[in-house]
């Protein structure tokens, strides 16, 4: 059931209305987004009003009550189609960002807030990293002090995607100091609280791709929060952050996948149509080899992102699996989208091909949400049981 | 007014089709197919009246193999009530077609016939005209605009150099144009609510039709590939190499 060769009725239906939703976004659509910094509106209203924000929840709220293997589907088919992580990033929050809150949040938070997020009448932006303890979690700095009606916020995050725009922020800090906590990764507090920007000052950060979908420094100056804000027990979020992880790893996967399936089908194309000495350069197992491992990686990335999902779906551990395909689709899809600039030759370089915008974007999936090094650290570690080295 | 809407699995528009190397037809591995653009266009139509409230159901059917049964389910997404799969693996011409469905209208007894003025595979632009022929019933082909009048249809229709406008009773046969409406994107609710919709499935020997091809295909080949043209300084050149091609 969970797979995607061959595909079933359903998932062959959702690629087709996903890829039917995306065609009036061509490719002049993405590059002058990218050229802009405007947030790609039009195409995030389509893909609300297809309903395609709800795909992995609950019906109850709105949703389509489609499993991980689906919503997987939908963003590599947003990738492929050349929207890449302009597109993807800019939806990719409301389908997998609230999933701390749909899984511990109570009743009467889920009811208030997951109809809203999957119509798209409110987006939200997910602040775990700091300047000060980026990968290393455990030794945020961001305090929750309690008060009589919630808690007050204090602290500095960054690299928050969507800020500028998102009227929510899930947000994780520290309620009780780690040198009182048994564990370095108790005492920490998720809440979905509003994100007011009285107390939030949001600073935009320039950086290499995705133009249009602004990454943030996050200056937060108490900020007033009240009780029922806070998702399940006090000091027990960052587990409840775990549970979103191996979901969004498998994201970030598949849209690395498509991206790279999207760039290799661009060079192909070229390839066949440009000749020089004589032949197209596609002729010329030094052109051709390239593309064929590229196309070879996605493909084998994109099998174990799927088994990934399959095993999520069917409530089975899928640590391993969502890991190494984050790692291997996020690797593949950058050198599919260097492969193709390198193969355009000099227009690889200009942005009337694409391909270089695509190659950009493709580097940011190899650092965020998690870096190769920690991935491979959590194998070695997990899988290997090797000694833990950090 | 019951709709019942034929539609057609064909080559998705986007691909670019190549010809069999034996030249008996175009290459059907692993090519992406999709709803005949038309059809998208007559279902549109079909649930506009009932959203309107002028139709009150819509029967999508099909001939087909068994993935026809997709190209239903998204004629159900974008708004149709129930699905008739007429199940065959054999190429089924516009003739056989029009003889099948005449025997589905029989059972079904619908008051339009609302078709695509061709499919885009083979571009026969036959089966709806044969089917009113097969009938007896009135039709309006290359429909531009739709509008019920009373028990009878008004039918707007591109001809060549403009439009014509022709008035239909009831039961009648229309054939869709490109400029009927802007069909819908099936949205992800309703690609769910289609999978409860009923699909029934037939075969072409439910309904006692002969399906043996009539016609020969001689040959299927590529357009020629357009030669380069040439630049000339000035017309005295122009008609001279004209002359010397004999082209005048
Ligand atoms: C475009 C973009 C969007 C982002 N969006 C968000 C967002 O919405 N919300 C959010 O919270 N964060 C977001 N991030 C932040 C992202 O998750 C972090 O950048 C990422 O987790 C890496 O953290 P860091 O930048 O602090 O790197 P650091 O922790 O400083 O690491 C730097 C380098 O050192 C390596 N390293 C560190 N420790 C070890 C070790 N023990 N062993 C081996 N190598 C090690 C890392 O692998 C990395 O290569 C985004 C980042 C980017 C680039
Ligand atoms: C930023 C920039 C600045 C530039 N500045 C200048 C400049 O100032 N002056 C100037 O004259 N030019 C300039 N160029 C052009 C540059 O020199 C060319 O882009 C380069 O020589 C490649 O030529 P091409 O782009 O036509 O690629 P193509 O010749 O089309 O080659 C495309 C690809 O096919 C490969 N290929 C071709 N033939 C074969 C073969 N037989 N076997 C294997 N692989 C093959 C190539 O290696 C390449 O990967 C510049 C380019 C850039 C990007």
């Amino acid at each position: 059931m969970h797979q995607i060769a061959p595909m079933s009725e359903d998932q062959a239906a959702i690629k087709a209305a996903v890829e039917k939703t995306l065609e009036p976004f061509g490719d002049d659509y993405w590059a002058k987004t990218d050229e802009t910094g405007d947030w790609p509106e039009e195409f995030c209203d389509a893909m609300a009003a297809g309903g395609w924000l709800g795909i992995a929840f609950p019906e109850e709220y709105g949703g389509a009550g489609l499993g991980l293997t689906e919503a997987a589907l939908m963003m590599q088919t947003v990738t492929r189609t050349g929207a890449g992580y302009s597109g993807a990033s800019a939806i990719h929050l409301n389908i997998f960002g609230p999933k701390p809150l749909e899984r511990f949040g109570n009743p009467e938070q889920k009811r208030e807030n997951l109809p809203k997020i999957i119509s798209g009448e409110e987006k939200m932006c997910f602040a775990v990293t700091e300047p000060n303890s980026g990968l290393d979690t455990s030794s945020l700095e961001t305090k929750a002090e309690r008060t009589n009606t919630g808690y007050t916020i204090n602290g500095r995050k960054i690299w928050t995607t969507g800020a500028q725009r998102a009227d929510k922020i899930l947000i994780i800090a520290r309620t009780t100091p780690k040198d009182q906590c048994a564990k370095p990764y108790l005492g920490l507090s998720l809440f979905y609280t509003d994100l007011d920007p009285n107390k939030i000052e949001r600073q935009p950060i320039p950086k290499m791709g995705r133009k249009a979908v602004e990454c943030n420094m996050l200056y937060i100056d108490g900020l007033e929060v009240p009780k029922d804000h806070l998702i399940g027990e006090e000091g027990e979020g960052f587990k409840y952050l775990l549970q979103g992880l191996n979901p969004e790893r498998v994201l970030f996967a598949v849209e690395s996948i498509g991206l790279g399936f999207s760039a290799l089908e661009r060079a192909a194309t070229y390839a066949k149509e440009r000749v020089v000495f004589g032949r197209p350069i596609g002729q010329n197992q030094g052109i051709q080899h390239p593309l064929a491992k590229s196309w070879a990686e996605l493909s084998a990335a994109e099998l174990l992102a799927y088994k990934a999902a399959g095993l999520y779906d069917a409530g089975q551990d899928c640590g391993a699996e969502a890991n190494s395909a984050k790692y291997l689709g996020t690797e593949a899809g950058f050198r599919a989208c260097e492969t193709a600039v390198l193969t355009h030759g000099g227009m690889g370089y200009a942005k009337e091909y694409h391909v270089e915008r695509m190659m950009r974007e493709a580097m940011l999936a190899r650092i965020a949400p998690v870096s190769r090094e920690m991935i491979l650290n959590f194998i070695a570690e997990r899988v290997l049981g090797l000694p833990k080295s950090y | 007014m019951k709709v019942l809407v034929p539609v057609k699995r064909v080559i998705d528009y986007n691909v670019k089709v190549r010809v069999k190397p034996d030249q008996t037809g175009v290459d059907l591995a692993n090519v992406k197919m999709s709803m005949n653009p038309f059809d998208e266009i007559s279902v549109e139509e079909a649930v506009r009246m009932k959203e309107a409230g002028t139709a009150t159901e819509v029967v999508i059917v099909s001939i087909g193999p068994k993935q026809a049964q997709e190209t239903i389910r998204t004629a159900l997404a974008m708004g149709g009530d129930r699905g008739i799969l007429i199940n065959t693996d054999e190429t089924v011409e516009p003739l056989a077609v029009a003889k099948i469905l005449a025997k589905v209208v029989a059972e079904e007894s619908p008051d339009l016939v609302l078709l695509g003025k061709q499919a885009i595979d083979d571009d026969s632009n036959q089966t709806g005209q044969m089917l009113a022929a097969l009938l007896d019933w009135p039709q309006g082909t290359f429909a531009y605009k739709i509008e019920k009048d009373g028990d009878a249809l008004t039918v707007t229709r591109e001809v060549d150099g403009g439009l014509q406008t022709v008035k239909l009773a009831t039961p009648a046969i229309v054939t869709v144009d490109l400029r009927l409406n802007e069909p819908r994107y099936a949205s992800l609710p309703n690609i769910m609510k289609a999978k409860k919709k009923p699909i029934d499935e037939k075969a072409p020997g439910d309904y006692g039709v002969d399906i043996s091809p009539r016609l020969s295909v001689v040959k299927v080949t590529e357009p020629p590939v357009r030669e380069a043209g040439e630049k000339v300084e000035d017309v005295a050149t122009l008609v001279s190499k004209l002359k010397s091609a004999g082209a005048i």
